[in-house]
């Protein structure tokens, strides 16, 4: 059985070649085209920063004022690393700084203090073979997924959101964090079997299949 | 090669991101066919990465763009002026400037009496209507017998306007005239015996 999920999101040629225009033009003086660069990040940056913070308000004030220091920094970019990413850092550093600054984490979160070096013993639960696309359309599915999110240590909810939702390679998650390309590989596995503790049991146990489909004729 | 559950858990993630040697790969396929315990597993991870990644699952909050917008748009330095803007501005402080020049008081111009033996009038009130006939040095009140032109044009103007003109009031209609405003003004305010 061979399964290959690896999902990257690349930005086509063409497309990296007008951001990298836009770019020019912005640092030329031209600042009004700055939110036709930032607009496809928005939501980008809105995760990362709801990623550090648990909190739609909050993330919504880190996320604006990352792309605001973006703005005021914007002279200092170097076609070295994406643009995405390096707007990406800027979100996930203020949103750190928030929650350094207002002291967010008052809930424990699970795996915190979780030893990275021992072996994670995934749980045992019923089949959760199959997620029909459509449950996302759900906004009570999409709380789960954030509340469940919401749940893992700060390490391994960073590593990720910026890995399985912002697509960033290995390398460019390490290089965000500044941790070990071998760090970001143990976290990431952890926090996908934690996920997946947390959400199969309610997944796969008809909670959200019970309205959508009659008993007996569900498609998993 | 045989794995055990505990080697498959560890290298799950690898496995999703197709980063295995060809060897393990094939040895995890091999397990996941026997272990449904572990094919379970992977399902689920494989689920948790599948809508994880999906975009519909972080959605910005209702009006995040516009706030952004506002925000971006009071940041943005002034625009640096174009030619055209500053003829604008220019003609804007040209007639700003002659509006308050207008709005001065004038300052009197000292004139010339049309005669230079006649005197200018006094005490004729600015606003008197007078009359002047071309030709002369004179102005007058409607009526005066001295009112002639050989011409026939005559003008009609208030008294201030024929002062500045260079005219001398009539002697005759001028001196009745201010004598029974004078007369009327006097015994009006003075009824009460001043004059008596």
């Amino acid at each position: 059985m061979h399964v290959d999920t690896a999902i990257s999101v690349k930005v086509s040629p063409s497309e990296e070649t007008h951001e990298l225009e836009l770019i020019r033009r912005i640092q030329n003086g031209e600042r009004e085209v700055f939110y036709e660069l930032v607009q496809p990040y928005q939501r980008r940056v809105y995760a990362a920063a709801f990623a550090v913070l648990r909190n739609p308000a909050d993330a919504e004030d880190a996320a604006q004022e990352a792309i605001l220091k973006a703005f005021a920094h914007i002279g200092q970019f170097r076609s070295e690393s994406r643009f995405s990413t390096w707007l990406i850092q800027i979100a996930i550093n203020e949103a750190r700084m928030r929650r350094r600054r207002e002291h967010a984490g008052i809930m424990q979160p699970i795996g915190e203090h979780q030893d990275e070096e021992g072996t994670y013993i995934p749980r045992e639960f019923p089949d959760w073979r199959e997620i029909p696309s459509e449950s996302l359309e759900r906004a009570e599915v999409r709380e789960l997924l954030l509340e469940a999110l919401a749940s893992l240590g700060d390490k391994y909810r960073e590593i990720f959101v910026l890995r399985d939702v912002h697509h960033l390679s290995i390398e460019e998650v390490a290089g965000t964090l500044g941790i070990s390309r071998a760090s970001v590989k143990t976290r990431l596995l952890r926090a996908r079997l934690m996920l997946r503790d947390l959400l199969a049991p309610k997944m796969s146990s008809g909670w959200f299949s019970r309205e959508s489909f009659p008993k007996g004729n569900k498609p998993w | 090669m045989v794995v055990t559950c505990e080697q498959v858990w560890q290298e799950i993630s690898n496995y999703i991101e197709s980063d295995l040697d060809p060897s393990l790969r094939t040895a995890l396929d091999e397990h996941f066919h026997i272990c449904p315990g572990c094919a379970s597993i992977l399902a689920g991870t494989r689920n948790v990465v599948q809508l994880y990644g999906d975009e519909r699952l972080f959605q910005l909050p209702l009006g995040f763009s516009g706030r952004l917008q506002k925000k971006l748009a009071h940041e943005m330095p002034p625009k640096r002026g174009t030619i055209y803007g500053w003829v604008v501005a220019a003609a804007a402080v040209a007639i700003i400037a002659g509006g308050i020049a207008l709005s001065r008081p004038k300052p009197s111009i000292p004139f010339e009496v049309r005669s230079p033996l006649a005197k200018p009038g006094k005490h004729v009130p600015a606003k008197l209507t007078v009359l002047v006939a071309g030709d002369s040095k004179i102005f007058h009140i409607a009526g005066c017998d001295l009112l002639r032109a050989r011409d026939g044009r005559i003008r009609s103007m208030s008294a201030e306007q024929a002062e500045h003109e260079g005219y001398v009031p009539c002697i005759r209609c001028l001196g009745k005239y201010l004598s029974s405003v004078t007369l009327e003004f006097l015994k009006r305010h003075f009824s009460s015996g001043a004059l008596a």
